[in-house]
């Protein structure tokens, strides 16, 4: 099982926000796409999930052709897709928010083991079940996100911009536990983010985009290590 | 006092009677951002169904199931065949937030013309399953029938019954998640499409319930329901025009002030008192009471 996107091309109106992109994810690795404001990121991982249609190209997750079939249909495919801006529903509790990513699953008794799951690795969100979304903070509203998407029992996630607004402090937990989901659990990872050096960190392979093209890609340490890459993207 | 227990209990039947249109008018918009004209259209021709049902049968506890089976199919067909696509369509430009409006302004006058060809404009007397007199206790008879009992006790069970399918079923969950927040619910992996046809045919079938209560007693006509929609607006903006609760409340509050200004003021006084209160509380509250949440994009 892989991701394979080949020559995948999205637009926005008569904006090109993907071109011609091509790589693959194997199964297992955490891969971080990183690049700045409008590069395509948050893109790449809507048209992954469904959200919007792609304009020319393709997109498979094992069988699974990414390009077809609605949001819903894909979450019952195994990827899961944490969007931009903590991506829970301030309206419902937090237990009603993480249900919510498992009321599709026909068999109720994994789907509690799964919930035992997410509580053990978020023990905040287990302390808080019968609050509101709305009144946790940013920090405990992303782990919520997240614990909402492993609740559908994903094969691949896709994470929008985890680091969005947060402390530096509270964002190195989250990269942390995100490094810690890939490491202990089946999980692909493709990670989209501004905050280039946490998420290298974590990484195991970078893409690098800019204006809808892959400027780089290989393995994150090396990444790390290459001085126009360090100039362009990491700040130093 | 007799007048002080006649205006409260007129104003709670009155008012079970707007709470449960402006649940309905809710259940609507909040689910796919449609103020639906319709919906009084929806309730007559539903409220047509239960009177050939109760003609045929002369049982009224039939009529009233088979009414609002008819109620949600009506509204899912509505839903499924008009504006879903039109939403999918106009959903860009300065169109987009009039269209789904002016659509149901379209439906509602098919189904006004619609019923006048089937049933006439002739208007029906609907049999009530109880008196519809003023109950007598000693010598005075007060203005309150057991029909009115019949409203408040229905309208309470059919509220305390959506109430408990929204908070404690999984269905209900998937309507309130998807309602708030579609995209989040889709990521999710809550067929919106389809929960918005279920919350459109719970929708209908609260309609045909409040055209089968309140018709006993009165006549049906194509147009009889029409004033609901205008009151059962009233209410649901009172309330916020997102939240069942505030509909409820909004309900409550108009049925009290029309049956308290009608008994001690003047009963000229009902078309002016609903906007009057209207007025009062958006003053107060611009969101409505239980309004002013976190906004949403459809």
């Amino acid at each position: 099982m892989s991701l394979v996107v080949r020559n995948l091309s999205v637009d926005h109106g008569a904006i090109r926000a993907i071109n011609n992109l091509s790589f693959i994810v194997e199964k297992r690795r955490l891969t971080a796409v990183i690049g700045a404001n409008g590069a395509g990121k948050s893109t790449l991982l809507r048209t992954l999930s469904g959200l919007i249609p792609a304009s020319e190209g393709k997109a498979s997750w094992g069988e699974h052709n990414l390009l077809k079939g609605k949001a819903e249909q894909h979450v019952r495919n195994g990827v899961s897709h944490v969007s931009e801006g903590k991506s829970v529903i301030p309206e419902l509790t937090v237990e009603e928010n993480l249900d919510l990513g498992a009321l599709w699953r026909r068999n109720k008794k994994e789907a509690d083991a799964t919930k035992k799951y997410v509580l053990e690795l978020f023990p905040r969100l287990g302390e808080r079940l019968k609050q509101r979304g709305d009144t946790l903070s940013g920090g405990e509203r992303q782990m919520l996100a997240i614990g909402r998407a492993l609740m559908s029992k994903p094969q691949l996630l896709l994470l929008d911009e985890p680091s969005l607004g947060l402390a530096p402090l509270v964002v190195e937990q989250i990269f942390q536990t995100i490094r810690d989901i890939a490491n202990s659990s089946d999980l692909t990872v493709l990670l989209v983010e501004q905050n280039a050096m946490g998420a290298l960190k974590i990484a195991d392979i970078g893409v690098v985009l800019n204006l809808g093209n892959i400027v780089a890609i290989g393995p994150s340490a090396d990444l790390i290590a290459d001085p126009a890459i360090r100039a362009a993207y990491l700040g130093y | 006092m007799e007048k002080l227990i006649s205006a409260s209990l007129i104003g709670l039947s009155q008012g079970a009677i707007f709470a449960l249109m402006a649940l309905a008018l809710v259940l609507v918009f909040r689910s796919t951002r449609v103020v639906n004209f319709a919906q009084a259209g929806q309730a007559m021709v539903s409220t047509y169904i239960g009177w050939e049902v109760v003609t045929r049968t002369e049982n009224y506890w039939i009529a009233l199931p088979a009414a609002a089976l008819a109620g949600a199919l009506l509204a899912a067909i509505i839903e499924t065949f008009l504006m879903r696509p039109l939403a999918k369509r106009a959903s860009h430009g300065a169109i987009a937030p009039v269209a789904s409006i002016i659509a149901s302004l379209g439906v509602l006058g098919v189904l006004h013309s619609g019923a006048a060809m089937i049933w006439t404009t002739e208007q029906k007397l609907f049999q009530s399953p109880v008196s519809v007199n003023g109950i007598e206790i000693g010598s005075t008879v007060y203005p309150f029938s057991q029909a009115d009992m019949l409203i408040i006790s229905t309208v309470v069970i059919v509220m305390l019954t959506f109430a408990f399918f929204f908070q404690r079923t999984s269905l209900g969950l998937s309507l309130r998640a998807a309602a708030f927040q579609p995209e989040i619910s889709r990521l999710a992996g809550v067929r919106v499409d389809r929960v918005r046809t279920i919350g459109w045919a719970l929708s209908g079938a609260a309609g045909a319930i409040v055209g089968v209560l309140v018709t006993p007693g009165n006549y049906l006509s194509p147009f009889s329901l029409d004033i609901l929609l205008v009151y059962g607006f009233v209410a649901a903006v009172i309330g916020g025009l997102e939240s069942p609760q505030g509909a409820a409340l909004g309900g409550l509050i108009l049925g009290m002030s029309l049956s308290f200004t009608s008994i001690y003021v003047s009963s000229g006084l009902t078309f002016i008192v609903p906007f009057v209160v209207l007025l009062l509380i958006l003053l107060v509250k611009p969101k409505g009471i239980f309004g002013g949440g976190s906004s949403r994009n459809a």
